[in-house]
């Protein structure tokens, strides 16, 4: 290896990675990775980036061909149950979903997506190359950018998913092969495509956005964050303890951390039994740390995996829990979707968003973007709450054309406390052209998950009868600094039924056709266009010439 | 071509026609009912196969251990039952959680037009209980329903013991791709609407339901379960469905494998299939099973609660364990069995059933007739009508037309309207009142219409009736012609006592044996007749008495499958075909 001179300058870069575990109500253990890249430097401004260190050279350059501002992508194979399981870290829909912010110097955005897509086909091994403007949609407020930035013309926002995506180890690969320790060493050495596949839900996830490099915010850095979350079903039958080591979950355990990562920790959330009652976990820990996740303060107990002592004399880390699962959850905001009526000609589309807080009421954006093939009959929109019209208070609608463009709707609805709110809407099933039908065998058509983003109020916020020991100044106002966070949730796909012919049926249809239009067709109209006269028959030409002989013969004509 | 073209074969071809018109439709009627009964007959008929490769081709293997178990699990549930004295929901709920499903529950209520004499019940109150079993890694796009009904007295806990413990087994598979609902549904069919109408969200009857909370996507399968002793000598495989409406013949095809494959007993319509098809008793069998295939589809009733399924495009069949004398029993494993390789396999389709037919007869199980081996019989039949309608005015008959639909819609409407009225002035009870007035509207128009073209025209002119034929043979033609399409059954068996009649019948015929003939063959007595037949294929006799307490019942059930179920049966009956058939007895008495 040469020596890098150190008369160069070189851009500072960081990797970090950790790992979430969380006991679910349900039973259930969800795990969620995160493995963060940070690069001091700039892709665009005609800056040729040639040396790459932590950053995948991939992703580089696709951040600096094509102007991408800030890309996420995530390949998802299961639904995010949220009545059992709560809120997901970084939520995601069923199949692939990308969405992608452009630079404002791009001039043509959709050639630009065209090619970003297919780019990452490439580079992730999925499908993303049938995204087309057919399920390709503009967002004008579901969808802000993330990162740093005052662009929000949604003119450089492109919104897809392919809810048919499959998610599986040739996903995973690629993905792996982004990190700087692979799968080698550190935490990514529990990603085994058996165990991870060998799970309840599984999704992957890709996110680059620019951040501040400093909190005066003078220059930026560019983020690169992998995320995988998966759920590992642990029911056994009965109530018993359930017991969980990472060994159990991944087949592996854990002997060193990566070697390039600047902090590499394990938390596992015990904020459900901080005394221990319910939990054990093994090897103890004695750090402990708060956080505020998703409006609530959780406490978890971390492993720092850069620190020798943590593996303990057999130089391997196994953790390992005991914890008894309960009952269902009632998560502040969930939301389903299914498709009413039977039939191949018409139906509705019922959305259901659950506020299940007791007294406040807080605004949701709803996205939905469905394809042109069904038609969707706008005036039957209806929007209730309690048995009463919620009239929303934005509402953006854009309709489909035929095999261009989906449709896209988009309303700003408060949910009322404690309530249901349902959106339905009528569509009609369209007929498709028999070569637009997808090949034999398909279960049908889908239709995307509906996206749902709003800030919810806190958990911590809605605690006012305080049981717990707190200083008094700090309990007066029932808002506090968090008050309500951010919060996306995605409905399932829906999938539908369209009117397909048999295609074995042309062939008979033909036979029959022309058989019905040569023998019943044909002699009617020969019946109704012919006139029918009784004629002599005017003799054959060697008859002829056989009269004539004879007539000189003198003999008479045959 | 030259047949049709040349004036002189033209003309021989329709004197022959015209010549031996009457013998040429006997023939045919002759040769209609030879075709059919034909369709019995072994060598005639195809041997099902499995068209659909995602469950042909396919191995699974079954493993499903816990028969016993399942057995315990139903009689704490009628333990339960019979504490709660109807559903026990908590027990069901707790249990199903416990199972590690996802658990629901929906109350429904519905009262009834007029009270039901049959299964007792007017004011129906009750809640279904259903888990989902998720399926790992599935975004909730597809589900199979298993279904068991908690029926009243010691029926069925079996099943609802099986459905648990298999819902037990299934959570601990990690092959499902589609989620199952495990569905237990009280009041049978009126809990089965109310769960499909809450789950596809349409009210096509008018109940009364709470919303369902929780769904998985659209429902590819259904599978009911009835069950209600410890050990089966075979399994009776129902397929009949709302207004004839018959699954895909892939269930049909399934269930047969795996009863081939497991080795358990295994009919349909009650019947084993015989191998001595050439024998007469094989024949006859064949004929037996097949004919009761035919009056329960032309009954146009859900046979099973999978009956309602089928509106929704969802195949849908239902088990039925039967245990008779035979010395070879099939324990519980064995059908928990059966269901987890059924199941397995349902699991395994790339796509909806479709390969298959969907307008079938089985003689047996293992043979099917399709839609273009029956259709000829029909169309024999039809031909008939075509043939006979040879004479050319249209006003004059425009009276008859209107009179007989009037009362067809009296004959539809007033049974329930008039049901409050009758039981004031009648000692009869509801029921009774309903089925008794339908009986007598039905009587009534005999007397009605066929003077009335006097009244408002005269007399009757000579040429008027043939016209009136011409329009009831081709009104007669088209009605025949679509139920049969839809509903092949009731198609064939209304075409076998309508179109003799309709072909003979003229004014000039004896008037008391062709008025005696024209009841005998008019609808109300071929329900009759049918009603009496189903017994005897069933091997259930009955006396003129029993039979006549049934034929009402069967009446009165047909008015309520319409309002409860959308059964379309006793509207086409009473709207259709007994004001076409009113019009051949116009004729008759047109003079």
């Amino acid at each position: 290896m040469m020596p890098v001179p150190s008369s160069v300058p070189q851009p500072k870069d960081d990797f970090q990675e950790e790992l979430v575990i969380r006991p679910l109500h349900s039973g259930d253990i969800y795990a969620s990775f995160q493995f963060r890249t940070l690069w001091e430097t700039d892709f665009m401004r005609g800056n040729k980036v040639s040396h790459y260190r932590l950053f995948p050279k991939s992703l580089g350059q696709v951040i600096s061909k094509f102007s991408v501002r800030e890309l996420h992508i995530s390949f998802t194979q299961g639904y995010w149950r949220t009545m059992q399981w709560g809120q997901p870290f970084l939520p995601s829909p069923p199949g692939a979903e990308l969405w992608v912010w452009f630079q404002d110097s791009v001039t043509d955005v959709d050639g630009t997506w065209k090619e970003l897509t297919n780019v990452l086909s490439g580079i992730f091994c999925a499908s993303l190359n049938f995204i087309d403007s057919t399920n390709t949609v503009q967002p004008s407020a579901s969808f802000k950018p993330l990162g740093i930035g005052n662009v929000t013309d949604h003119r450089f926002l492109r919104y897809a998913t392919l809810p048919r995506e499959i998610v599986c180890t040739e996903n995973l690969t690629p993905w792996k092969k982004l990190l700087p320790c692979g799968s080698k060493a550190g935490l990514a050495v529990l990603l085994k495509s058996e165990k991870l596949f060998h799970s309840s839900f599984h999704s992957q996830a890709v996110h680059i956005r620019p951040v501040c490099q400093d909190w005066q915010c003078k220059t930026t850095s560019w983020e690169l964050r992998q995320t995988l979350n998966v759920v590992f079903d642990l029911h056994t039958p009965g109530q018993g303890k359930l017991e969980w080591s990472l060994f159990k979950m991944f087949s592996r355990t854990l002997t060193e951390a990566c070697p390039l990562a600047s902090s590499s920790k394990i938390y596992i959330d015990i904020t459900d039994d901080p005394q221990g009652e319910q939990f054990e976990v093994s090897p103890a820990t004695h750090l402990l740390s708060q956080a505020m996740v998703l409006g609530d303060r959780r406490t978890f107990s971390v492993y720092d995996l850069t620190q020798q002592i943590t593996f303990g004399t057999v130089r391997s880390l196994n953790l390992l829990i005991r914890w008894k699962s309960r009952d269902m959850l009632r998560p502040l905001l969930h939301a389903e979707r299914y498709v009413a009526g039977y039939g191949l000609q018409t139906g509705e589309i019922h959305t259901l968003m659950y506020n299940n807080h007791p007294y406040r009421s807080f605004p949701v954006l709803l996205l939905d973007s469905v394809p042109w093939y069904l038609r969707l009959y706008i005036h039957t929109l209806t929007v209730t709450s309690k048995g009463k019209d919620n009239k929303p208070s934005y509402i953006h609608y854009q309709p489909s054309k035929d095999r261009v463009r989906p449709h896209l709707l988009e309303m700003l609805v408060q949910l009322p406390p404690n309530s249901v709110t349902e959106v339905t809407v009528q569509f009609e099933r369209a007929l498709l052209k028999w070569t637009e039908y997808t090949p034999d065998p398909n279960h049908g058509f889908y239709v995307g998950s509906s996206v749902i983003s709003s800030l919810v109020p806190s958990i911590v916020a809605m605690d006012t009868n305080s049981t717990r020991e707190q200083p008094l100044f700090s309990s007066f106002f029932p808002c506090k600094e968090e008050s309500s966070y951010f919060m996306r949730v995605y409905t399932e796909p829906l999938l539908v039924n369209l009117p397909t012919p048999d295609f074995s049926m042309p062939y008979n249809v033909i036979c029959l056709t022309c058989t019905v239009v040569a023998v019943g067709y044909g002699s009617l109209y020969n019946l109704l266009t012919r006139s029918f006269q009784i004629e002599e028959p005017s003799p054959g030409l060697a008859k002829r010439i056989a009269n004539i002989i004879r007539k000189m013969r003198g003999v008479p004509p045959l | 071509m030259g047949l049709l073209s040349d004036p002189n074969r033209r003309r021989a071809l329709i004197s022959l026609l015209t010549r031996l018109n009457a013998p040429i439709c006997v023939v045919c009627y002759m040769a209609g009912v030879a075709w059919f009964m034909g369709l019995a007959f072994e060598p005639f008929t195809l041997r099902t196969y499995m068209s659909e490769n995602a469950m042909g081709s396919t191995m699974v293997e079954e493993r499903f251990p816990a028969g016993e178990r399942a057995l315990g699990t139903g009689r704490e549930f009628s333990a339960h039952k019979k504490k709660a004295g109807g559903m026990p929901v908590d027990w069901l709920v707790k249990t199903m959680q416990s199972r590690g499903l996802e658990v629901f529950t929906q109350r429904f209520s519905r009262r009834l037009p007029f009270p039901d004499e049959d299964k007792e019940r007017y004011m129906v109150k009750g809640t279904n209980v259903y888990g989902i079993l998720r399926a790992p890694r599935a975004p909730r796009t597809e589900a199979l329903v298993l279904s068991a009904p908690c029926s009243p007295g010691d029926d069925n806990n079996q099943a609802v013991g099986v459905l648990l413990g298999l819902a037990q087994y299934f959570r601990n598979q990690v092959f499902w791709a589609k989620d199952i609902i495990f569905l237990v549904n009280e009041h049978d069919l009126i809990g089965m609407q109310a769960w499909l109408e809450g789950y596809h969200h349409t009210n096509t009857t008018g109940m009364d339901w709470s919303p369902l909370q929780g769904r998985g996507g659209s429902i590819q399968a259904a599978l009911s379960l009835e069950l209600s002793s410890d050990v089966v000598t075979s399994l009776d495989l129902v397929l009949e469905g709302l207004n004839g409406q018959l699954p895909n013949l892939d269930l049909a095809n399934l269930f047969y494998a795996f009863c081939q494959k497991i080795g358990v007993l295994c009919t349909t319509q009650g019947k084993l299939q015989r191998n001595d098809w050439d024998s007469v008793s094989g024949y006859s069998h064949a004929v037996q099973t097949m004919m009761l295939m035919v009056m329960k589809q032309a009954s146009g009733r859900p046979w099973g609660d999978h009956g309602l399924f089928l509106r929704y495009h969802i195949e849908a069949a239902t088990i039925k364990g039967i245990n008779s004398f035979r010395q070879y029993k099939t324990d519980a494993t064995t059908i928990g069995r059966l269901l987890e390789g059924m199941y397995r396999k349902l699991n395994n389709l790339l796509e909806r059933l479709h390969q298959s037919y969907f307008f079938y007869l089985m003689p047996s199980l293992s043979h099917f007739v399709s839609i273009g081996y029956y259709m000829p019989a029909f169309g024999l039949l039809a031909l008939i009508l075509l043939l006979r309608m040879s004479s050319p005015g249209v006003l004059s008959v425009l009276t008859p037309l209107v009179i007989s639909h009037l009362t067809g819609v009296a004959l539809y409407t007033l049974p329930i309207h008039f049901q409050e009225i009758a039981v004031e002035h009648f000692p009869v009870s509801e029921t009774e009142a309903v089925v008794l007035t339908a009986i007598a509207v039905y009587t009534a128009g005999l007397a009605l219409p066929h003077n009335t073209h006097r009244l408002l025209t005269g007399r009757g002119t000579e040429n008027g009736w043939k016209v009136l034929k011409l329009v009831a043979v081709l009104y007669l033609a088209v009605l025949l012609g679509c139920t049969a399409l839809i509903n092949f059954s009731l198609g064939f068996i209304l075409a076998l006592t309508l179109v003799p009649v309709a072909a003979f019948v003229t004014p000039d015929v004896p008037k008391a044996l062709s008025a005696f003939i024209m009841v005998i063959l008019s609808p109300a007595c071929t329900l009759l007749f049918s009603v009496f037949l189903f017994q005897e294929l069933q091997e259930m006799p009955v006396s003129f008495l029993d039979g006549w307490m049934l034929y009402l019942s069967v009446i009165s059930q047909g008015i309520l499958d319409h309002a409860l179920y959308g059964s379309l049966v006793y509207p086409l009956v009473a709207l259709l075909v007994y004001p076409c058939w009113l019009l051949f007895w116009n004729i008759l008495f047109w003079k």
